[in-house]
């Protein structure tokens, strides 16, 4: 039954479009607090001290720019693979012009010192619950599309979308439960060493199905698309997508490890989030190995490499974060860089680069187009962005353990070797090199705004034609 | 363990673990297939034109990881605490593992210390060596306020000079680092009024020679004797007992300037130095006033 009826294509390319921007002006406040790092007297107003403007930071690339590109990949699939319209298109309209006012609201509320203090969920009650209103019509959305599909089965990038919608709309109203005292002030319903449980149980959660449970479904879309060859094993997708939303739950208490924190919950933490290795690990292998048979695509496609170098840093970062979550290990990488520096393998490596790869693949496609304007820019973004990474990510290596080191290094009386301010004064040339690391990375963005833009302006938008399933066996 | 208030947080936690556990042993258990010999299968449905799914059997590698990883946590949750409150075979506590590392700790360093604690704190004083430790201890525990060099900050008194707010005998630098101190200079805005406030802060500049308007340090003497000499005394020379600033020495800990005074005297100062007996022990707080005591020592010579 071959219809009339088009994609609604509307609110994925504002999604779309908007990831670039914020994903620019999030990497933009990177640099700038880095730069803080390395010249303090950069610290020109309280509004634009290091302490505010930090959370400014990660809450434009979490959440604005991963946010967008989440939104909009996970409309554009779950059309996509369902054959079918969005479910209520002004309600997704809703949910694009309430995200990007959560986003505006927080770039005004953060600078001016409102904030709740939680780490990634700084943001005051009434933003709070826009939020949580936002979320819940994007789950409307999301699975009233997924209910009109014309398919019998669910694609495997769905699950992952599902799973991520469901999992942050919880964490996100548990979290978040506060009693205000003002328009702009409130405080945690929780106390004490339970709000530090609540806040770790949300925060590394954040980190699990925000940034790779949702990153993942982009995955299982894209990378064989992209690759034009089937997903290795439905029967590991299987496996890995159970796994990881059974183990994910448990792992938060590794961010509290030798704190008051009883101790049967900490270790809780580190057990789940060394099982959590296999389940990670799992998603990494069914991307890289539908790559298998057409290997030599990785050498010229600049957007598989994206995608492709993506799930290695995934690998990456998802071996390196149970490893840190062993308490003998935290025990020297807790406080210091090493921390940073895993957190951007991940958000620089994994979550950037799916990200850009993705919106590389459909923004042509969104404007009546089959590519992007230059192949060439891909390329040489694809490089900048890794040299990058690499910069940031050693450079905060060596950085952390040093600290680590120094920090615990004793002399024969049992006094410390090293005053703090010597490990700020070592610490020093790595955080140059990091500075460079992420203005490279910023400059690629850069380079992809540019691309962008001249691909848009190339094209017009289309909404392509809903396609009629194809016939099964 | 007393982390629960009722035993049945305890079965709900070791429950909820368990599953979690059984539930991944399952899920791998029921997809262990053996590995096919010929073409894999591919999955007849198909999505938005082209994609499909391959059915290859899980990584050997990959599964015998899981496993492994399964295996571990099993064994964890039998020898360390995890299972709601069973405290593990090998009853370890975080509390323990941190005594354990201070007695050690303790069992090397404490001769150093007795050996210390035995002699003069003046004697401590003058010795190079126990100068050199008592300095790490201070760049640990107090350069923070009183900065690396120890010349303190706005509001944070200079140690290395000779003045002392609280006394400077062994026994009141040591009664200050074991127990903190408290200093409170009350707000007088209310009984000064704006001019009575700038009056006494030209009389204050009086006192220890700095430019003022005469006049009105004429008029704020009198101020300061109905309101000041309680603390600060009739010459304004301070009383230690109070911690109460000798206000003729040039030695200004909140600043001198003609509007920094007005703001002490309107708006009164809090502060306080906190305790450290507790935490530190009295063999480092016997080493860290021998070190201060030593600053200002080489400073009087």
């Amino acid at each position: 039954m071959q219809t009339e009826a088009t994609y609604d294509y509307s609110v994925v390319r504002k999604f779309s479009i908007m990831a670039v921007v914020w994903g620019i002006v999030g990497m933009l406040v990177g640099v700038i607090i880095a730069a803080q790092l390395v010249w303090p007297e950069l610290n020109v107003s309280e509004y634009l001290h290091f302490g505010r403007l930090r959370p400014l930071h990660t809450n434009a690339v979490i959440f604005a720019f991963g946010g967008c590109a989440l939104f909009g990949t996970s409309y554009f699939v779950a059309q996509r693979t369902g054959h079918t319209k969005l479910f209520c298109p002004w309600l997704a309209e809703f949910t694009f012009w309430g995200w990007q006012a959560v986003i505006v609201a927080a770039a005004i509320t953060l600078p001016l010192g409102l904030t709740s203090g939680k780490e990634y969920a700084e943001l005051e009650w009434p933003i709070d619950i826009l939020i949580a209103i936002v979320w819940v019509s994007y789950a409307v959305v999301f699975f009233g599309t997924i209910v009109k599909r014309k398919v019998p089965h669910i694609y495997v990038a769905n699950w992952f979308y599902g799973g991520f919608i469901l999992a942050v709309a919880l964490l996100h109203i548990v979290n978040s439960a506060e009693v205000p005292v003002s328009l702009i002030k409130s405080y945690s319903a929780y106390a004490g060493v339970q709000d530090a449980m609540v806040q770790w149980w949300y925060g590394h959660n954040a980190v699990g199905f925000f940034l790779t449970a949702g990153f993942l479904g982009m995955m299982y879309y894209f990378v064989p698309k992209q690759a034009g060859r089937p997903v290795y094993s439905y029967r590991l997708s299987v496996v890995h997508f159970w796994a990881l939303i059974f183990t994910y739950m448990w792992a938060g208490p590794h961010h509290l490890h030798y704190t008051a924190l009883p101790d049967w919950t900490q270790s809780l933490g580190m057990v789940f989030s060394l099982i959590l290795l296999a389940p990670s690990w799992g998603g990494m292998i069914n991307g890289i190995m539908t790559l298998s048979g057409a290997w030599e695509k990785l050498r010229d496609d600049p957007i598989l490499k994206f995608l492709i170098t993506s799930l290695s840093f995934y690998g990456m970062s998802t071996f390196e974060g149970p490893m840190m979550s062993i308490k003998t290990v935290n025990a020297l990488s807790h406080y210091t860089d090493w921390t940073i520096g895993h957190v951007h393998s991940g958000a620089l490596g994994w979550v950037g680069m799916i990200t850009i790869g993705s919106l590389y693949y459909m923004i042509p496609r969104l404007y009546g187009r089959t590519e992007m304007y230059s192949r060439k820019l891909i390329t040489w973004h694809f490089w900048i962005a890794t040299i990058g990474i690499v910069l940031y990510i050693a450079s905060l290596w060596i950085a952390g353990v040093m600290q680590g080191l120094m920090w615990r290094d004793t002399n024969v009386d049992g006094t410390l070797k090293w005053a703090f301010v010597e490990s700020v004064k070592a610490s020093y040339p790595y955080w140059i090199i990091r500075l460079v690391g992420g203005t490279l990375y910023l400059a690629g963005m850069f380079v992809m705004l540019y691309n962008v833009l001249r691909t848009i302006t190339a094209g017009r938008p289309v909404d392509a034609p809903v396609l009629a399933p194809a016939a099964a066996h | 363990m007393s982390d629960f208030v009722s035993d049945t947080w305890h079965y709900y936690v070791m429950g909820l673990v368990i599953l979690s556990l059984l539930f991944c042993v399952w899920i791998l258990a029921s997809n262990m297939t053996r590995r096919v010999k010929g073409p894999v299968t591919l999955h007849s449905h198909i999505w938005d034109e082209d994609l499909q799914e391959y059915n290859n059997p899980l990584p050997r590698w990959w599964m015998w990881l899981f496993w492994l990883a399964l295996i571990f946590g099993a064994v964890y949750f039998v020898l360390y605490p995890g299972l709601g409150r069973f405290p593990g075979k090998f009853g370890w506590t975080a509390v323990n593992q941190y005594s354990a590392e201070v007695a050690a700790e303790d069992a090397v360093v404490r001769p150093i210390y007795e050996k210390y604690m035995k002699q003069d704190l003046l004697a401590v004083a003058a010795e190079p060596e126990a100068q050199a430790m008592g300095q790490r201890l201070f760049l640990t525990y107090c350069a923070q306020c009183h900065g690396s060099d120890a010349r303190g900050a706005k509001g944070f008194p200079n140690l290395a000079d000779n003045d002392w707010l609280h006394g400077g005998s062994p026994e009141a630098v040591k009664t200050t680092i074991t127990h903190g101190r408290i200093a409170a200079m009350p707000p007088f805005g209310p009984v000064l009024g704006a001019e009575g406030a700038k009056d006494v802060a030209n009389y204050v500049r009086s006192l220890s020679g700095l430019a003022h308007d005469s006049l009105r340090a004429q008029r704020g003497r009198e101020a300061f004797a109905a309101n000041c000499v309680v603390c600060h005394g009739p010459e304004g020379k301070g009383n230690v007992e109070l911690g109460a600033p000798n206000l003729t020495d040039k030695i200004w800990l909140w600043g001198s300037s003609e509007a920094t005074i007005i703001e002490t005297a309107t708006h009164g100062r809090m502060n306080q130095m906190p305790a450290f007996g507790e935490r530190l022990g009295e063999e480092k707080v016997y080493l860290l006033a021998a070190y201060v005591l030593g600053l200002s020592h080489a400073q009087a010579k």
